[in-house]
């Protein structure tokens, strides 16, 4: 992988995942100290996907965080204080205390969407701000990530569905880090690569080694530009390992210890290091500067946020609603707004349907490469199709379960008989009448 | 001006402004070249295009997910629920994604999410649905529900200029069974202010949307028998309209609550608890209620019809009150 960045991009790959990494360390120690308030997610291991991912996007695009991309927040302008804040509920904190960890954002300047807890709800949403990025002229692509298990979620069929369908400026991530809680990836859906979902969205996908931070910088940039260029949304897949268990409380035992050992041996910022040195792209000092650069950093935006209040307590009655003229909302045109006015805008109400007919043909054409095996699907045979003679056998002193379709009088669930003296025999239906 | 449906009503807000501000979008299912499910949109996708106008594929969730996205680079998205009982299918996108937004990091949803409620239409239980309590139990949402064509559109205008995202309910009942004349050119109704329909010293009857005819009607009846009932059109339920309800109750010392949706956690319980709170020294009387029984809508029209409030159930309860 020959990256197209400069020596100093290189060097700023590293610091920022060494940063997500020393920043979430200190967070862990916080965490013990009980100056951490709710939960605390880890992404050990996966910095090279959050920190590689939002280097690829240019100012003016937009990113969603989840819970394992902070790198990606530090990327894209946020300080380590705003992390710091943000999980020890202080009144400093982007949200001034009202939510917590990676859920902050900023509209106007950093173009960052604050997610919410439930997965798979940022891929429709940032559709939309790629949708409204395209119709002010804007020029913008929008980023979020998924978990394999996020990937489950409808949300996150009916994101791609509608950003496919609109041929969005989505790029979405799918960090593939095998485990979704507690819950193997192999036993949440049956299939190798997930990024084979996109096929049936109808939209492109890569395949990334999650921790080869320049090989997912490379493949994200090229994504961007695909969908910067108006060809669809694209799925990233990068595979990688959660190296922790979900949050703090859980010790992920449930992790077969050797997994943890191979993974170790391919942790990102390692494996960076050592292309940094044998690319003499760097030297000890200068690692040891970047590095002392980080503790300097951390030391100071760390004490900032433990120095800080918390939030008084009539700030929960605030701000449920926007009134008073607290955001004066304002779109920011980069089109002329005529074209998008009537009569510029007006169209022939009508569907265009070309190839009539071809559902039909393709109907046909699927059943002939069904029957040669030329889409990969074995010709029906004949003796599956046979239903055997016997079923089952009904096991000894336990009632069969009655399906519905055994009995073709099956008797209703009494479900309400209407008013005494008013309820009425269904002579006809035989059995199911009231009696 | 010829008089209109509500109907037309909110087919001509959603036109005004969209003429009036190129920031306001369109998405919905078959909302373009079909028109929508009940033509609220019908010439829409003519007059303002498919940047405008999105016939999005069913995916409700997607969409009101897009519509959130969108507002947040300051487009006003108007979506449409074909049947606002499908709102259930974006039930987290809307209470979680869109009414909190504001309030954990201050950016603002202004969208609308409108769509046909209620029953009456024999719609069964999948196509008259009345879930504004849902959403009048979600802090950051406002919830509108007019009755009339004039209410209808200058309430949906105030609800695409409103800066917080609008739950718009238009019952279908309504639709085209209502007809009156608009006011000339550009008007609002603000979001938050009851109506007082029929003046009365006797006592309240508080209502909204279909169940105001009803009411209005068994208003009309009681005077025959010389009982004055106040009747007071909510309009909008979330803000709630304290003042006007308060002050109401404080005339007359009986309030009776007509609503369409179910019984238990209905608004009428709601408003019982706002009036003990601000008005139990004025009263003269249990505070009453009518409204539809604790089941899903049922289908048939024998079974539909014994479900719903009527105006000889509201007649009936408005009796036992004032006699206190």
């Amino acid at each position: 992988m020959s990256p197209n960045l400069t020596r100093q991009q290189q060097l700023d790959l590293y610091y920022f995942m060494q940063l997500n990494r020393q920043l979430e360390d200190r967070m862990v120690r916080l965490f013990r100290q009980n100056k951490i308030v709710g939960g605390l997610y880890s992404s050990l291991g996966q910095e090279a996907i959050s920190v590689g991912t939002a280097f690829a996007l240019e100012k003016r695009d937009w990113l969603a965080p989840m819970i394992r991309n902070i790198g990606a927040l530090l990327v894209k302008g946020f300080k380590p204080r705003d992390i710091f804040t943000q999980h020890m509920a202080k009144y400093t904190s982007p949200t001034l205390g009202k939510d917590g960890t990676s859920h902050f954002g900023d509209l106007k300047n950093r173009h960052t969407i604050s997610p919410i807890s439930m997965l798979g709800d940022l891929i429709p949403v940032m559709t939309g701000v790629a949708m409204a990025g395209r119709y002010l002229g804007q020029k913008i692509v929008t980023l979020t990530w998924i978990g394999d298990g996020g990937s489950s979620t409808g949300a996150f069929h009916e994101g791609l569905i509608f950003a496919a369908q609109q041929r969005a400026a989505l790029v979405l991530v799918l960090e593939n880090n095998q485990w979704a809680y507690s819950t193997p990836v192999s036993r949440q859906a049956p299939v190798k690569d997930l990024s084979d979902r996109a096929r049936g969205y109808g939209i492109e996908s890569r395949i990334v080694d999650g921790n080869d931070v320049l090989a997912v910088y490379a493949t994200t940039k090229d994504a961007v530009e695909t969908a910067r260029a108006g060809r669809g949304p694209v799925l990233i897949e990068a595979k990688t390992m959660r190296m922790k268990g979900h949050a703090q409380h859980d010790p992920a035992e449930y992790v077969p210890k050797e997994m943890f050992e191979y993974w170790k041996t391919r942790d990102p910022i390692l494996l960076y290091e050592k292309y940094l040195t044998e690319n003499k792209i760097w030297d000890a000092k200068t690692k040891s500067e970047i590095d002392a650069r980080i503790e300097r950093e951390l030391d100071e935006e760390q004490k900032f946020a433990e120095d800080s209040p918390l939030p008084p307590a009539e700030l929960a009655e605030q701000g449920v609603y926007c009134q008073d003229g607290c955001h004066n909302i304002e779109a920011e045109w980069q089109r002329p707004k005529k074209e998008v006015t009537p009569p510029n805008c007006s169209v022939e109400a009508v569907w265009k349907v070309e190839g009539i007919g071809s559902a039909a043909n393709s109907v046909a054409a699927s059943t002939r490469a069904a029957g040669s095996g030329g889409n990969g699907a074995q010709p029906v045979r004949k003796s599956i199709a046979k239903p055997p003679a016997k079923v089952a056998t009904k096991p000894a002193g336990k009632p069969a379960v009655k399906s519905p379709a055994d009995d073709s009088a099956t008797a209703r669930v009494p479900f309400g008989r209407g008013p005494k003296g008013k309820s009425f025999d269904r002579g006809a239906h035989g059995k199911q009448g009231r009696r | 001006m010829a008089p209109v449906t509500m109907l037309e009503g909110i087919r001509q807000a959603i036109f005004e402004e969209m003429d009036r501000d190129p920031a306001v979008v369109a998405l919905g299912e078959d909302i373009g070249v079909y028109g929508g499910a009940f033509k609220v949109t019908e010439g829409l996708l003519a007059r303002f295009g498919p940047e405008r106008v999105i016939d999005a594929p069913i995916a409700e969730t997607g969409i009101v997910g897009a519509a959130c996205g969108m507002s947040y680079l300051g487009l006003r998205p108007v979506v449409e629920m074909q049947f606002i009982d499908f709102i259930a299918c974006c039930f987290n996108q809307v209470t979680n994604f869109v009414a909190k937004s504001h309030y954990r990091w201050g950016a603002p949803v202004p969208m609308v999410l409108r769509g046909p409620s209620g029953g009456g239409v024999h719609g069964g239980p999948f196509h008259s649905a009345n879930p504004e309590m849902y959403f009048v139990h979600t802090p950051g949402l406002k919830v509108v529900y007019p009755s009339t064509a004039h209410d209808a559109k200058g309430l949906l205008k105030s609800a695409i200029r409103d800066n917080n995202p609008v739950l718009f309910f238009e019952h279908k009942y309504l639709y085209r069974r209502i007809k009156e004349e608009l006011p000339e050119g550009d008007y609002t109704v603000p979001l938050g202010k009851a109506a007082v329909r029929r003046e009365g010293r006797d006592l309240t009857i508080l209502s909204y949307a279909a169940m105001m005819y009803p009411a209005l009607e068994a208003a009309e009846q009681l005077a025959g028998e010389g009982i004055e009932a106040e009747v007071i059109d909510l309009r909008t339920l979330l803000p709630l309209d304290r003042e006007t309800i308060l002050a109401s109750v404080k005339k007359t010392s009986k309030l009776l609550i007509v609503h369409e949706d179910t019984r238990t956690g209905g608004i009428a319980g709601e408003i019982a608890a706002l009036v003990c709170e601000g008005a139990f020294e004025d009263l003269d009387g249990p505070i009453a209620r009518v409204t539809a029984l604790d089941t899903p809508t049922p289908y048939s029209p024998p079974l539909e019809e014994h479900f719903l409030p009527n105006t000889a159930k509201i007649v009936a309860a408005a009796r036992e009150l004032a006699g206190y």
